[in-house]
Order: structure tokens, then sequence, then C-alpha cells
């Protein structure tokens, strides 16, 4: 019944239109961002785990393969177990002590008021800021002669001159500092990612939840807090990873010290191999931030999975 | 009767709770600002009321930065790194958003995910590597190696991104403009980037922040004065020997702050959505 | 514009079997439409026929030629897309004038043609605007020019009138049949909408799950129904079914009338107990059953609105019939037969 006419012409050649084909063109789209990725990100990391088990310095830069020796050295050395319980101390005290604060912080920002606005601008300021800047602000807050927390403690009549705190000097003050200037500066945006998640609820479910007579806290834990846990995870993802690495506040409030007590892995891994320019203990160092990585990325590979659901 | 009083104690409260975050957030930067306008003795002198001026403002801080240090010069150099790496960023992620949100299939969304992840690895992890990299490049001590290096973190995020906008956009567009007789390419040129202006304006602007705010591979690249950022150049440049001049420092940190704050402020809504990539839909 | 055919085209998207084996040929100028249940596979088939789609096997020859893998550019095939698709940054003028660009025709070509296309739809006059300050029977207007101006091999449009209000939707149809008339193109409709079917469709095909069910003139599909689907799809309401024997017997509400208004010819009878009448103004549809058969569903019988609801009584048996020549006979595949 179905009459098809007879192709004039002969098909049209396989590689005339190769690019209009969306599998060629996309792939191409993606190349030269792959490319880039893979050379400078894919590439260095596998150095990195060569050097790790490699004798390389920057002074004898020799391939030559030593095993697990350098990892075995630095666990042997005392103080990367110190540097080891500083950077867990260091992450998720000031993660706790964010989290804490941006919930509490969301919680009131949620509420209409006049110059909402202005108050929301100025607390996304810690976030916003380059850490670097904001870390000398504080330094300076935190001198040991002209601290300006210290001069309104005297005049509140809360200490005396003489025993004035040395933060930056004494040991316990200057991890209670890297902690608080850290929280400080994740705050802003845990409470950012608590408002778009409360804000994405859509009323309804909401209001729902009231008719059915649910009260203020089993709304808020048993409706809102489920609803926004992914998007909190998310943003827990991002200030675990950027704390656990990281090593500007350190270097620039206390630079590691005194005598170590502020060292974080960053930190050795700098010291060691940059500094020192003993790569592959350096490289040993920084590789010891991998599994926390690794158990991040798991967790959020899960939570885009479970979106996709 | 009492039920006003409580109603008033909340109200207070509430406030209260408000101006205690406001304060939190900001002293630092009000710090920053009252010390960059002091002048020394006022500033090294203990029995002064630090909160405030005790004697007459001046620009002295900003005069010595500008004159007897490099700072114009950091500033250029900032500049000219955000700017060449928004360029690399935007040649490799409009693509490479716009292939993962439309061209790809099921294989773009892992290799999506893949690039992502790449951005949660740390510089802490790949500076050992990379600086032996920029040695063997020559771009040792030069502020082209960040040019080369920052491109690693806003590619991905870039991509992330836009890949998020470009998959909000209605795809009939793009397609009446292919039946219409737009290759994929002339689609994508004509249709696509015009629609997403907004959406790539956000993303050059993060892209400069991002290079704003980098301190790590500064730190570890650069160690020339003329060669470096202004974060860097800033916090580790302005102190003579074992002495800090604050005023300098804070008034440096101060102009390098202010585009920085401005920007995220302006964009930060979008940026959220971006971030999150609708974990929540 | 030209012939455009399919020949057992199938699409699968991974589990989904959008469209399974569609074989088609339309002769130039024909205005062919796709009627069939939401999800049966129409967009995705007009998707393969303009090529932003590659189907998973099977030829498609528009104008003698085999385009399988020709991209949509070199088709030259025009879609109106249901949501329209203009260029929200362009003018109304330059969303008509993109197709002419894109094949780089001369400037003054290009603006005599779009003042010839925007004649035609009387839209002269909102060149200037950009499809946001157009109302959504202007945007399907200019949708329509952009897709006819630069006189497209096949005109393919999905769903265009889904987006208007009702009384618009009568007139865009009359419009649509009155241009495709006198620009002669060959026209791919597809709508869910049997009322636009049967008033636009040169011929109709029928499509369910991704198969052609039927293809004919209105009529035939109305009248000759292939099977029991297109039976059923067709008609409002639609085709009384009674099941008999395992076979299948079938006959239009409107012909089902009370014995007594019969005049002459061969008739077959029923004992009709109707249920319950729906006014429509210009008739009464009558729910009810059918006494000896059992059927699944209420019957219908379309009754002149001029007979007087007590001639035939709810709750009462009526006696109803049918002639000969307006029974359809299905077996039990629900294959259209000869009959007894
Ligand atoms: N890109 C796709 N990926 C997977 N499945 C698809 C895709 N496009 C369509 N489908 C599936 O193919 C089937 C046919 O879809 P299609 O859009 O062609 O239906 P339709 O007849 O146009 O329906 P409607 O009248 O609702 O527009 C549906 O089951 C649909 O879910
Ligand atoms: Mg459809």
């Amino acid at each position: 019944m179905v009459t098809i006419a007879e192709p004039g012409t002969k098909a049209a050649s396989r590689f005339r239109y190769i690019l209009d084909r969306r599998e060629t063109l996309g792939a191409i789209f993606v190349a030269p961002a792959i490319l880039y990725v893979l050379l400078l990100v894919g590439g260095p990391f596998l150095l990195a785990v060569y050097y790790s088990i490699s004798a390389y310095t920057i002074y004898d830069p020799s391939w030559r393969f030593v095993g697990l020796v350098n990892f075995a050295q630095v666990i042997q050395n005392p103080v990367f177990l110190k540097t080891l319980g500083n950077t867990f101390l260091f992450t998720f005290g000031s993660q706790l002590l964010g989290l804490i604060l941006g919930k509490f912080g969301a919680f009131l920002l949620m509420r209409p008021f006049a110059g909402r606005k202005i108050v929301r601008a100025l607390i996304i300021l810690p976030w916003a800021v380059p850490i670097a800047l904001a870390a000398v602000a504080w330094e300076w807050m935190f001198d040991s002669l002209y601290s300006v927390i210290n001069w309104s403690m005297i005049a509140l009549g809360i200490i005396d001159r003489s025993d004035a705190p040395n933060w930056l000097g004494n040991p316990h003050l200057a991890m209670l500092c890297v902690i608080i200037v850290n929280a400080w500066r994740f705050f802003p945006f845990a409470i950012v990612i608590f408002l778009a998640g409360i804000t994405s609820i859509p009323q309804d479910i909401i209001d729902a939840a009231t008719v059915d007579g649910a009260g203020f806290w089993r709304r808020n834990y048993q409706i809102v807090l489920p609803l926004i846990l992914p998007i909190v995870a998310v943003g827990l993802i991002f200030g675990i990873v950027f704390t656990f690495t990281d090593l500007s506040i350190v270097y620039l409030l206390t630079n590691g010290g005194p005598i170590n007590a502020t060292s974080v892995l960053a930190f050795q891994g700098f010291q060691v191999g940059i500094v020192s320019g003993d790569v592959s203990h350096g490289a040993a160092i920084s590789l010891f931030m991998l599994p926390v990585l690794l158990v991040v990325v798991i967790i959020v590979l899960r939570f885009i999975r479970r979106r996709e659901v | 009767m009492q039920r006003i009083v409580t109603r008033v104690a909340g109200e207070a409260g509430f406030y209260l709770a408000i101006a205690f975050f406001v304060v939190v957030t900001t002293f630092p930067f009000y710090w920053m600002l009252i010390t960059s306008f002091k002048t020394n003795p006022d500033l090294y002198d203990v029995t002064n009321i630090p909160f405030w001026f005790n004697e007459a403002p001046t620009l002295e801080h900003f005069r010595y930065l500008f004159e007897q240090t490099l700072f114009a010069r950091w500033l250029l150099n900032s500049l000219v790194i955000g700017l060449c790496v928004v360029a690399i960023t935007l040649i490799a992620a409009l693509p490479a958003g716009y292939s993962l949100a439309r061209m790809t299939g099921r294989n773009g969304e892992a290799l999506g995910i893949g690039i992502f992840l790449t951005y949660l690895v740390p510089p802490t992890l790949l500076f050992l590597p990379l600086s032996r990299i920029i040695a063997n490049l020559g771009l040792q001590n030069s502020m082209w190696s960040l040019v080369l290096v920052y491109p690693t973190f806003t590619i991905p995020f870039c991509t992330w991104l836009l890949m998020g906008f470009f998959k909000a956009l209605p795809p009939e567009i793009e397609e009446a403009a292919i039946v219409d007789g737009c290759s994929l390419f002339g689609a994508f040129v004509r249709m696509v980037i015009p629609l997403s202006l907004p959406a790539i304006l956000t993303t050059v602007i993060f892209t400069f922040t991002l290079t704003l705010q980098e301190f790590v591979y500064a730190l570890t690249f650069v160690s020339s004065s003329a060669q470096k950022p202004i974060t860097l150049g800033v916090a580790t440049d302005l102190v003579r020997g074992d002495i800090f001049f604050w005023g300098e420092i804070m008034a440096g940190a101060l102009i390098a702050s202010v585009p920085v704050a401005i920007a995220y402020n302006l964009l930060l809504d979008r940026f959220i959505t971006g971030i999150t990539g609708g974990a929540v839909k | 514009m030209a012939t455009v055919s399919a020949s057992n085209i199938v699409k699968r998207f991974d589990e989904v079997l959008a469209v399974n084996g569609i074989s088609l040929a339309i002769p130039d100028g024909e205005f062919v439409v796709l009627l069939g249940p939401s999800g049966c596979g129409k967009t995705t088939f007009l998707r393969i026929i303009c090529g932003l789609e590659r189907q998973t096997s099977g030829d498609l020859v528009i104008d003698g030629n085999i385009v399988n893998d020709v991209p949509p550019r070199a088709r030259g095939v025009a879609m109106m897309f249901q949501s329209y698709g203009l260029y929200p940054h362009y003018t109304v003028r330059n969303n008509i004038a993109f197709p002419l660009r894109t094949q780089r025709v001369s400037g003054t070509e290009i603006e005599k043609k779009v003042k010839w296309a925007s004649r035609l739809l009387g839209i002269e006059f909102l060149l200037d605007r950009r499809p946001r300050q157009l109302s959504g029977g202007e945007r399907q207007r200019v949708a329509l020019a952009r897709a006819l101006v630069r006189e497209p091999t096949a005109l393919l449009l999905d769903e265009p009138l889904s987006n208007l209000d009702a009384k618009l939707r009568a007139s865009a149809r009359q419009e649509i049949k009155q241009f495709q008339r006198r620009v002669g193109v060959t026209t791919i409709y597809v709508t869910h909408d049997q009322v636009e079917a049967m008033a636009l469709g040169d011929r109709i095909a029928v499509v369910d799950h991704g198969r052609i069910r039927q293809i004919g003139t209105p009529t035939e599909i109305y009248d000759e129904p292939a099977d029991r689907f297109v039976a059923t799809f067709v008609g409002a309401p639609p085709m009384n079914l009674l099941t008999h024997n395992g076979a299948c017997l079938g006959f239009r509400p409107e012909n089902f009338l009370p014995r007594e208004m019969m005049r002459d010819g061969a008739v077959t009878e029923f004992w009709f107990r109707v249920d319950r009448y729906e006014y429509l103004g210009s008739e009464r549809i009558a729910y009810g059953t059918i006494e000896g058969f059992d059927s699944t569903q209420f019957i219908t019988a379309k009754l002149p609105a001029r007979i007087a609801e007590e001639s035939v009584r709810p709750g009462e048996r009526h006696l109803f019939a049918v002639h000969r020549q307006d029974l359809r006979y299905f077996d039990h595949d629900g294959k259209r037969t000869r009959g007894h």
C-alpha cells in the first residue's frame, strides 16, 4: 500500500555532516575542558602519588622508587601525628561552630523585617571577602600588644593589663583563634545554604503540615529538616573539603605555631614539600588528606544518585 | 499587659540577636576601615580608645601604599590574571557546559559529575607536582603560572554552573533555529549564547572573584614581589623586617575587599542556585 | 514543496519504543493529520522527519532523497513547535527573516519574502515587536509566518493550536487550512483532537503506541474504521461496541435510533433501556444498556433534540434499531471483518 519513491540521488556522504551530529560536536565541545582538567589536575595528581613513593627532592630530582618508606617515616614523626589531630580538630571544630551559628542566623533571617536585605549583605561579608585579607585583619585584632579584644576586656574590667592573653602566642588559644576565624569565615555560607534550602520548600507543604496539626517543632524537625538535608549536606561537604585542605588561615595567623600547636596537614605539606624542598615527604603528608576526600566524594556521589531516582 | 511585655522583650531579643550577628561579621571590616585612616600615633597608643579616631583621620597610609609599595602593580597583576583566567575559562567552560547539558546524554551526566568532583581536589594536594611542572615550563615566580593554574578550578566550577543554566533553558528555541537552517554550532552561537548572557556574566564575575580569593597557589608559585597578585601582596609583602605596617596593610586589604564583596552580594542568589545544582528539586 | 515518505520508521528511547514501525507516503501538497492519544509517539515521529531525532531504523525520503543522515538544516522542512519556539531576543521581523538568513538569501529578497509572509498572515503591524509583547494568537501567526517564509519542502505542525482558547482555535483552524490550500505546501499536522483532525486533514493517520492503525480520508476513518481502536478513538461519543461470541459488533450513536424513526431498509433491532439523558442543545445523548448483550460500558444513542424526552422515557425499555449497512464487525483481535 505504501509506495516509496525511488531515491533520486545517492544518500549524502557520511562525513559531510559530521559536525551536525550531536555526539560528535558534543565531544568536541567538552574536549578542551576535559583536556585542561586531565592535564593539570589528573596528571599532577598521579605525579603527587608517585612523588610520595619516590625519593624526589628539589635538590636530588631522582625518580628512585622507595615504596612506602616515606609514609612510614611520616607516621613515625610525632609532629605529624599532632598535625593530623590538629587537622581534625580544626575542621570539625570550625564546621560545628559554623553550622550552629549558621542555623541560628538563618533562623533569624527567615523572618522578614525592615533592612533584612542590608543585614544579609553584611552577614555575607566574611565569606565573600578573600580570606587572606580577612585573616590579616584578624591577625591585627589578635595582636599581642594592640589587640582590640584585649583592650575591650580590660576596659570592661574582665581582665587586667598584666595578664592579658597573648592570643596567637599561647598554644591553646592559638588553636581556638584559627577555629574561630574559620568558623567566622564559613558560617555566612551555612546561613545562605540553609536559607536557600528553606526557601526552596514549597509553602503548600508547610501549610499542609500545619493543617494536619503539626506544631512548630514537628514542622521544623520532621518536615523542614529532612527536605533541606540534601542541600545542607552539599554545603557541609564544601565546608569540610575546603577547611580540611586549607592552609591560608593557619599560615597567616600563626604560621603553624606556637610549637606546631596549629599545624595542619596542608600547612605541613607546604612546609616540608615547598619550603624545605623535600617533595616526596611533602607529597606523602598531603596524600593523607586523600582518604577524607574520598569519603566526601562518595557521599557526594550518593547524594547525586539519590537525586536522580 | 503581661503579653505586651513578653512581646516587646521578644522583639528586643530578636533585634539584639541580629545586631550580634552583624557585629560579629562586620567588625573585622570596620577594624580594617578605621585602622587604614588612623595616624600611626593614634594606632599605637594603648591608652587611646581604639574604636574611633582620637586624632584627625589621615590618608597617609593610602598614599604610602601607592607611592612606596608595589600595591598598584599588584592591582594590575590581579586584573591581568583575572581577565586571562576569565577568557580561558569561558572558552573551555561555555561549550563544555552546553555539551554536558544537551549533547552528551547519559555519558554527559557522568562526565559532568566527574568534572565537578575535580573542583573538590584541593590545591594543597596538587601544589607540589604543579610547582615542579611550572618550574619545568620556566614559569616559576611569574604571575603567568597563576594564569595557567587557576583554570584548573574555575573551569570545573563554571562548567557546572553553566550546565545548570543551560539545562534550565527551554530547548525549543535552539531546535527551532536548527530546523530553520542553523547548524548545531550556529544555534549555539546565535541562540544559546545571547539568551544566556546574564548567566554568562554571572560566571565571568565569579571566575574573577575566585581568582582574587585564591591564596594557596599564589603563595606557592610566586615569590618575587612584582609578580604577586593583590591578595598575596597585601597579606605577605607589607611586612618590613618583623614590623607590621598595620595602617598600610589594612588600607590594602580594604581596597581589595570592596569589589569582591559587592560582586558577591549582587550575584548571591544565582550562585546559590548553581552551587546546589537543584539538589532539592 | 515535496513528497515525504517514511518506511518502517522505528525509534527507541532505552526501554520506550516511541515509534514502532511507521510507514507513510505523503504526495506533494497533501495535508496529513497524525491523530492519536497522548504519548503515542506523534511528536517523536515529527522530530524524526525534521531531523531533530535520528530514527533507530527505517528510511526517510524527502523529495526523492534519502535523508536519514542529513541534518535538519539541509532537509528544508519547517516545523512549528507546540510552544512556538519564537526567538525572544529578535523582533518579529527578524524572527521571520531568520530561516532566510541561514540560507544566505540576499537582503532585498529577505525583505520581499518577509513582507509576503507577514501580509499572508495579517501581521504586518507586529513586525517591530518582540515575542514577549504578543498575544497567544499573534505568536501563533508569527510562528506560522516563520515556518512558511522560505517555502519549505514540508511543513510540520505539532499541536499548534493547543495553547489557544476554544474560540480562537476554531478560527485559527480555518486559517491554517486556507493558507495550506493557498501555498500548497506538503503538511503534517499532529494533534490529539479529533475535531481538528477531521476538519483539517486531506487524510488522517490514526496512531497508537507508535504504530499507524489506519490511514485514510476523514470519511474513511469515520465510516470504515479499520479496527476497534480507531472506531472508539474517533467520534464523540465513540462507536458503540457489543461483544457477541468473542467477536464484536459496532455502530455509531447517531445511527442508533428508535425503531419507529426508521423507514425502510434492512435493520437490526435491539431492546434499549435508557438510563439517563445528556442535553447538548442540538441533540440529546441517551445512555443506557441493551438487553441480551453484555457490554462493559454504556451504550449511547445520539437522538435529534426535537424528539421529545417522553417518547423514550428513562428506565423504560424501547425498541431501537440500526440499519444493516451501518453495522461494523470486528474479530476478537479487534480487526475489522466483513461481517457474519
Ligand atoms: N527524549 C526522550 N527520552 C525518552 N523517552 C522519550 C523521549 N521523548 C519521548 N519519549 C517517550 O516516547 C513516547 C512518545 O512520546 P511523544 O512525545 O512522541 O508523544 P506524543 O504522541 O507527542 O504525546 P503528546 O500528545 O502528549 O505530545 C512517550 O512515552 C515518551 O515518554
Ligand atoms: Mg507531543
